[in-house]
């Protein structure tokens, strides 16, 4: 019987085998650079109606967190100041900069300034502010610098092994209460983070929440 | 047959004693080698018949239907369905566990069968085994939807991702995830394994070119060589090996996902070996309801599957339908005889609760109508036999319907109780999956050796190398 393919066809499966090999391997490894909070969330840098500059606010004038974001211990929500506490300063301050506009604007038309969000927990994810900054959480640990940033951008992944990297080992993150606002605090020269984070973690049983339920209610 | 009498009348009449030893002969009319390439080789080469056009003319809207719900249930949400608080799990688990269950002759007879050397085997397992991967298929298509969002299903694979979410190896749902898996793709092996020698066959008779390509790839270069048998009946017995424990392990696990529960009704160990009686009397009667109307259409296959093979599948009916019978009772039993005023309540609502009628249609026709079949005559009327294996195939999914929905009815607090409404969408998705195996059997008979052709040749008499010598 006459052979059915020309010899050159015998190679074929061992071809196909090499470059699905390789694709699956690309897409793998495209997926896993690529299509994570990692590669798509960090850096997120969007233009705001105000060009605000934590720098300046935080780090020359020493402003707290919270005399802006007002809620973050006692809610669950963290606020973006509103425009009356802008005005506060800024009737008095700059009161005619042009950069100000959309924030004088608020002030007349009392409709709020559209600030763009940046981080942004899934609906089906149950977050408290409070419990995480009462309990040795800085904001620091999950916003970054935010004293060194001239525009806010997402500093952290934000994504759910993210969380739970913590959830699971709180003590790399734990600080003393008196320091959670303190964007620039380092364990002090004889002590490390572990050895206070534990330290912490025991005095305050913190036990973060590992099941599903704990964050998906 | 004695040593002394056979050499003084080699080829005489049988004495009455003899032919009760004797076997009956597998293959009839003394049919012979080329014949039965030739004739199995024609329904693939030949003309498509009208009937065949007929039959996906039905099954082929049914599969568009299937799929056209599934779509919708994607695209809207499980909403669409009938279930409920407290039913969770409604038809689209019935659904499930009955089309797996009804994929489990196919393995029995490839697997089993072929370990314990039975050679009545040859001539009805390549249909049975792809009637198991069909149904396997159909099977699948219910866990995969009911998760609600589709594109999450992924979640069941143990891949390392961004959400750290990892499998919960304790669950007897994950369980089942890499039990059906498994099942399905060992099958797949062993039905194409079992499928080399006979595509190299077509290949070797086709004349268009199209088939000479196809063909010719699917058989992977085999030329009947001696190196390429030793290999091929070693890769063989292996894949018999590997899929032996998987008739049994299977729907062991699926009935875990009830068993490993604390529901009353569920939680019971008798529950494995009852589920895997149950898919092989389910599978059995599949696989006859399937054959006989084929052989109908290629009466010349009544030679190769004969009345004797389908006595045999009626005797397993008969087997496998008692075992699920005496584990009915039995429940019925341990619910007396272990006075758990859950348990005896939860079986109480089964047999006269609200859906009394699907546990008496349940008992009917899984315990009586099996029954006929301790008579020769239903047994050897294809007729006869075609009527009564609708009732397994009807009562094994009843079963399924009443061990789900009844006992999720009646949950422990009254106030928790409530009844399960299929909608239009849970029974036009059920009957689309017989379009859909339909078609599937249809495009098998069409296009593939519905009967392995290599398989029956060797139990023919010319195979034996003693044909002709007198019987040991």
């Amino acid at each position: 019987m006459a052979n059915f393919f020309p010899k050159w066809t015998n190679w074929i499966p061992l071809k196909v085998v090499i470059c699905a090999g390789a694709v699956v391997t690309a897409l793998a490894g495209g997926l896993t650079y690529y299509f994570t909070p990692k590669y798509t969330r960090v850096g997120y840098e969007p233009t705001q109606p105000v060009p605000f500059s934590h720098v300046i606010h935080v780090q020359q004038l020493g402003m707290d967190c919270r005399y802006c974001h007002s809620f973050v211990e006692v809610a669950s929500h963290s606020n973006v100041p509103t425009t009356q506490t802008c005005m506060a300063c800024h009737t008095q301050i700059k009161k005619d900069s042009p950069k100000l506009a959309a924030v004088r604007e608020s002030w007349t038309t009392g409709q709020p300034v559209n600030w763009v969000r940046i981080h942004q927990v899934p609906d089906y994810t149950y977050f408290n502010h409070a419990v995480h900054v009462n309990r040795g959480v800085s904001c620091y640990s999950c916003h970054g610098a935010v004293n060194e940033m001239k525009v806010v951008y997402q500093h952290e992944p934000q994504s759910m092994s993210w969380c739970l990297d913590c959830h699971r080992a709180p003590e790399n993150h734990l600080r003393p209460p008196s320091e959670i606002y303190n964007m620039a605090w380092k364990p002090p020269q004889d002590t490390s983070q572990q050895e206070i984070g534990l330290k912490f973690k025991e005095e305050w049983e913190v036990n973060p929440p590992v099941t599903c339920g704990g964050c998906h209610r | 047959m004695s040593n002394a009498s056979a050499t003084a009348e080699p080829a005489g009449p049988l004495t009455a004693e003899d032919k009760q030893i004797v076997r009956p002969p597998l293959v009839l009319n003394k049919r012979t080698m080329g014949w039965i390439s030739d004739y199995i080789s024609s329904i693939v080469e030949g003309k498509t018949p009208t009937w065949w056009y007929v039959s996906m003319g039905i099954t082929v809207p049914l599969t568009l239907v299937c799929l056209a719900l599934l779509a919708y249930l994607i695209s809207t949400g499980v909403g669409v369905w009938g279930n409920n608080h407290p039913v969770g799990w409604a038809w689209d688990i019935t659904n499930f566990v009955f089309w797996i269950g009804i994929g489990h002759a196919g393995t029995l007879i490839s697997a089993i069968l072929f370990l314990t050397r039975q050679k009545w085997r040859t001539s009805i397992n390549r249909a049975a085994e792809a009637m198991t991967l069909f149904a396997v298929v159909c099977a699948g298509i219910y866990p995969a939807l009911h998760v609600g969002r589709v594109w999450m299903a992924w979640f069941l694979a143990p891949v390392p991702n961004a959400n750290a979410i990892w499998q919960n190896f304790r669950s007897p749902l994950l369980w089942d995830v890499f039990a059906v898996s498994t099942y399905f793709t060992v099958s797949v092996l062993f039905w194409y394994t079992g499928l080399i020698p006979d595509l190299a066959t077509l290949r070797d008779r086709c004349t268009t070119k199209i088939r000479k390509f196809v063909y010719g790839v699917l058989a992977l270069g085999w030329r009947g060589g001696n190196r390429q048998w030793r290999h091929y009946e070693m890769a063989y017995l292996l894949l018999a090996g590997l899929s032996t424990p998987l008739v049994l392990s299977v729907h062991s696990v699926v009935s875990f996902d009830f068993a490993t529960s604390v529901v009353p009704g569920w939680h019971t160990t008798i529950f494995p070996p009852y589920f895997v009686a149950g898919a092989i009397f389910g599978g059995f009667a599949m696989v006859l309801t399937i054959m006989i109307p084929a052989c109908a259409i290629y009466k010349p296959l009544h030679d190769l599957v004969t009345i004797n093979h389908v006595d045999k599948m009626c005797k397993i009916i008969l087997l496998t339908g008692s075992i699920v019978g005496y584990a009915y009772l039995m429940e019925l039993f341990i619910a007396w005889y272990g006075a758990n005023p859950y348990e005896r309540a939860a079986f109480w609502y089964r047999a006269f609760g609200p859906y009394w009628w699907a546990y008496w249609s349940m008992m009917f026709c899984n315990v009586i109508a099996p029954q006929f079949f301790w008579f020769k005559f239903f047994r050897t009327h294809l007729v006869w036999v075609w009527i009564i294996v609708q009732f397994p195939n009807a009562g094994m999914w009843f079963e399924r319907f009443v061990i789900i929905a009844t006992t999720l009815a009646r949950d422990f607090a009254p106030s928790a109780w409530g009844m399960f409404h299929p909608t239009w969408v849970d029974i036009c998705t059920f009957v689309g999956t017989f379009g859909l195996f339909g078609t599937l059997f249809l495009l098998f008979i069409r296009f593939l050796p519905m009967i392995c052709m290599f398989e029956v040749k060797a139990v023919l008499p010319e195979a034996d190398p003693h044909h002709g010598e007198a019987h040991h």
